[in-house]
């Protein structure tokens, strides 16, 4: 039962780029546009390969500012009782700790991602508009410098949790939340124009003979996710510039003494917050579905119906938003409403588990670190899949909300799902950046000691909040120490276990076993018949793409 | 065609022109916290505007030089579709917000629906679309809300016509009449400067005349949110019409190749259709 339509297996590329390890010949076009080396070089590029290597490595920073401010927290509750940080500082850690991982660390790590891989696995020479490309790229350090700051101004930053609800947010925040709003604004027209760019790639920049249905399906999913990005990034400028209205000039859109409604504010942010977590989630599931065939040695068990299952999940993403509402006093019909759209997504999310599943079945499989990551992903993300469904029964939910059940739900969708697949997309496409393997014994270590360490971290949660420990209170009650004491240890050593990444990233990135152009046994996109590692400039003349015909 | 995509050498431009927005941002924020930003904020403006314009240059001068083929062209089209799109997204928040307030938030204040409880709050409101009297003590409402077929009226025929006026710019354009094609073009951007003229005497008089405010309740909120805005995009349209004209009269658009102008009229269409809304929604129903 050969499934239909496998997409890949191009058959002819440009002679000069090689096809094996011979770096040396990917290297002739390296010389033209030469210009500044140094700090300059990476200030003005436009180059898609460089823009992404700045983009991941603003991933991993943030992701350690946003994983130190998480341990503070962590930290803190150790134990029942105020013992580390004051009330006021604690909230300012876990808002900042939530908006530095969802807009600093998970997004940028996909876009980077997306700007290395895309033009690499459409046979694209660059992305579409490459000075926008890296216009989008700085606009992200200036934003996040701005949003740090805030840290330090008079009052503090942002301490309202980072949905920032109204009056929270408004009424009753510090006089930084301005400047918090202005960051988000520019963090948001980054991914605006970045989400364009990537569309643009896609839709123009495909390689000769390549259909839309012979995609890999991490350009599919991220066409998905650049949709959605571009559908809801403006509706967030919406909400913060109604914030920002009402905090300084006095209007009335979130007070109900004027006419307004604070629950107005999440109804706006929340058609803005469903469609964002699944932005960053759909390249995750593009990630695991290259990686799972590549080292199951078979194709992908149902391509087309993940092309279907992904454009359904974000088709309904815009139909669920108030299941993050059901406790504030929806009326009886709404409630019903989102609570079956809710369930309704279990059923393309399903598709997807069942052909990754399906995949790996009669595979011949072997474990490399990119796999152990995938593998971990459809797992653990399957179990944060079923939580969400939990919280999806709207009488439930009553229970639920505000718990540390919904902590353990989300994070097990972001930490082993977002997180495990931006880690698993590194170790696969290191030997193509750098032209060295990972460490394979170093991988092994980070991915065991992470996957105790998420679990460790994670699954106790989902008794202390079945138990009602609520979420963002730096106390608890004494019959919730034991598992809180757990989650502090998880925490630690899953924050600590993230050195071992950086190390393998720096000794991948300086030397190590040398990597052949098709680094992998079972890989077959268009990014493999590129030198490794692939040569500044790939694919200027356009690779005649050839469908294998199943 | 393959083999000729254009990918352009290093450029200063994007880092110059994100510092430009930070600063511009952080300096509103500054004013708006402290007072004390405008000097900095208008530096930031022209930052932000010199920065486009050398921007924008390089990529006419890459244009006329010949650089850029059909697929280069159809960039340019999905980019723009799509941030058009986006800035569709962006109203529809506002508009949202509007439809909310009017059909859910001031009627359950008022005790409609199966969660009158809100009605506990204010027992004497009485729900009204215009809200004139906001349901707390010391937020007071508009005196009188504007007459949707005088001034809007008048706005809403000139953006009509301008969208015409433009088409016909375009249709000279695309038959090699280039006098033809700035004449209508330059009408266009009267209009549009018309437009602007006759909102900003509109504010006058509902600031002045009929106490409608930022502070005047959700009425006033909603209603200067959207007419702001979209008179805040008129004026770029207008501005980015300008430098059209002054493309048109350089004679860099020939008759098929003019993308820059289509651009600028497609921006001009959405303006233009998003006053549509604003005319039935927020002044005539």
């Amino acid at each position: 039962m050969a499934p239909k339509l496998p997409p890949q297996q191009p058959l002819q590329t440009p002679a000069e780029q090689g096809n094996d390890g011979a770096a040396t010949a990917g290297h002739v076009n390296e010389g033209y546009h030469h210009g500044p080396s140094g700090l300059m070089r990476w200030l003005l590029t436009t180059n898609h390969k460089e823009i992404g290597t700045l983009y991941l490595i603003f991933s991993l920073s943030m992701f350690f500012i946003g994983g130190i401010f998480a341990l503070v927290v962590r930290a803190e509750l150790f134990q029942p009782g105020l013992q580390l940080v004051q009330p006021e500082f604690f909230n300012q850690m876990t808002t900042m700790h939530g908006l530095i991982m969802v807009f600093g660390a998970v997004m940028p790590g996909f876009v980077g991602l997306a700007n290395w891989m895309i033009p690499l696995q459409v046979g694209a020479p660059d992305m579409a508009l490459p000075r926008l490309n890296n216009f989008s790229f700085w606009l992200l350090p200036v934003a996040f410098t701005l949003l740090l700051s805030t840290l330090l101004m008079p009052g503090g930053g942002p301490n309202f949790g980072w949905t920032f609800y109204a009056p929270l947010s408004t009424t009753y925040a510090p006089p930084s939340t301005t400047f918090f709003i202005l960051s988000l604004h520019i963090a948001g027209i980054s991914s605006i124009l970045g989400a364009i760019n990537i569309i643009a790639t896609i839709l123009n920049m495909r390689a000769p003979g390549m259909r839309m249905m012979d995609m890999p399906l991490f350009v599919w999913t991220w066409l998905i996710t650049a949709f959605l990005l571009i559908a809801v990034m403006p509706v967030l400028a919406g909400v913060i510039t109604m914030m920002l209205m009402d905090i300084n000039f006095g209007t009335s859109f979130f007070n109900a003494a004027g006419g307004g409604d604070p629950v107005m504010f999440q109804h706006i942010f929340w058609f803005f917050g469903h469609p964002e977590v699944y932005i960053m989630i759909l390249p995750a599931f593009g990630i695991v579905s290259a990686i799972i065939p590549t080292f199951a040695r078979k194709r992908l068990f149902g391509y087309a119906s993940m092309v279907y299952a992904t454009s359904s999940i974000a088709i309904l993403s815009f139909l669920v938003w108030a299941h993050h509402m059901f406790a504030v006093g929806l009326p009886l019909v709404a409630e019903l409403f989102f609570m079956y759209t809710t369930m309704l997504i279990a059923v393309p999310t399903g598709v997807k588990v069942f052909n990754w599943i399906a995949t790996l079945f009669q595979g011949s499989i072997s474990f490399e670190t990119p796999m152990l990551f995938a593998l971990a992903f459809v797992v653990l993300f399957t179990i944060g899949g079923f939580s969400g469904l939990m919280l999806a029964i709207a009488p439930a939910d009553f229970q639920y909300h505000d718990t540390y059940f919904v902590v353990a739900h989300f994070h097990y969708v972001l930490v082993p799902g977002a997180v495990f697949a931006i880690m698993a997309a590194v170790y696969y496409w290191l030997p193509k950046w750098t032209g060295h393997y990972p460490n394979e014994r170093l991988g092994r270590w980070h991915f065991w000691t992470s996957v105790i360490g998420v679990n460790l971290t994670f699954f106790p949660m989902h008794f202390s909040g079945l138990a009602g420990m609520p979420r963002r209170i730096p106390d608890y009650a004494l019959q919730f120490a034991d598992f809180n004491m757990a989650s502090s240890i998880g925490a630690l050593l899953f924050g600590t276990s993230q050195l071992l990444f950086v190390l393998m990233i720096i000794k991948c990135v300086r030397g190590g076993e040398k990597a052949p152009a098709k680094a992998w046994e079972g890989a077959e996109d268009l990014e493999w018949t590129v030198p490794s590692p692939a040569p500044l400039h790939t694919f200027d003349t356009p690779p005649q793409f050839h469908h294998r015909e199943g | 065609m393959s083999g000729s995509y254009y990918v352009p050498p290093q450029s200063k431009w994007p880092v110059l022109g994100s510092l430009a927005v930070g600063a511009l941002m952080i300096s509103l924020g500054i004013q708006l916290v402290h007072g004390t930003g405008l000097l900095f904020m208008l530096l930031g403006l022209v930052a932000v505007l010199v920065v486009m314009w050398l921007w924008f240059r390089d990529v006419v001068l890459e244009s006329r030089q010949g650089l850029y083929d059909a697929q280069m062209d159809r960039s340019f089209r999905w980019g723009m579709g799509w941030f058009i799109f986006s800035e569709v997204m962006f109203f529809a928040a506002f508009f949202g917000a509007l439809f909310y307030v009017r059909v859910f938030a001031v009627p359950w204040l008022d005790g409609e629906g199966a969660k009158g409880v809100a009605a506990l709050l204010w027992p004497d409101f009485t729900a009204s679309w215009p809200l004139m009297n906001p349901p707390g003590a010391d937020i007071s409402g508009p005196e009188a809300v504007l007459s949707p077929w005088q001034l809007p009226l008048v706005n809403t025929i000139f953006l009509v016509v301008s969208s015409v006026t433009l088409t016909i710019a375009h249709e000279a354009l695309k038959e090699g009449f280039r006098e033809t094609a700035r004449n209508w073009l330059i009408g266009t951007i009267f209009l549009g400067v018309c437009f602007l003229i006759v909102q900003g005497i509109e504010y006058y008089e509902a600031f002045h005349h009929y106490g409608i405010t930022l502070q005047a309740g959700i009425y006033g909120s909603t209603f200067f949110l959207l007419t702001g805005f979209h008179g805040l995009h008129v004026t770029i349209g207008v501005i980015t019409l300008g430098v059209m004209l002054m493309r048109v009269m350089k004679g860099h658009f020939v008759r098929d190749d003019h993308f820059g102008f289509e651009a600028a009229a497609w921006y001009w269409h959405f303006v233009d259709v998003v006053w549509i809304g604003l005319f039935i929604f927020v002044y005539v129903f």
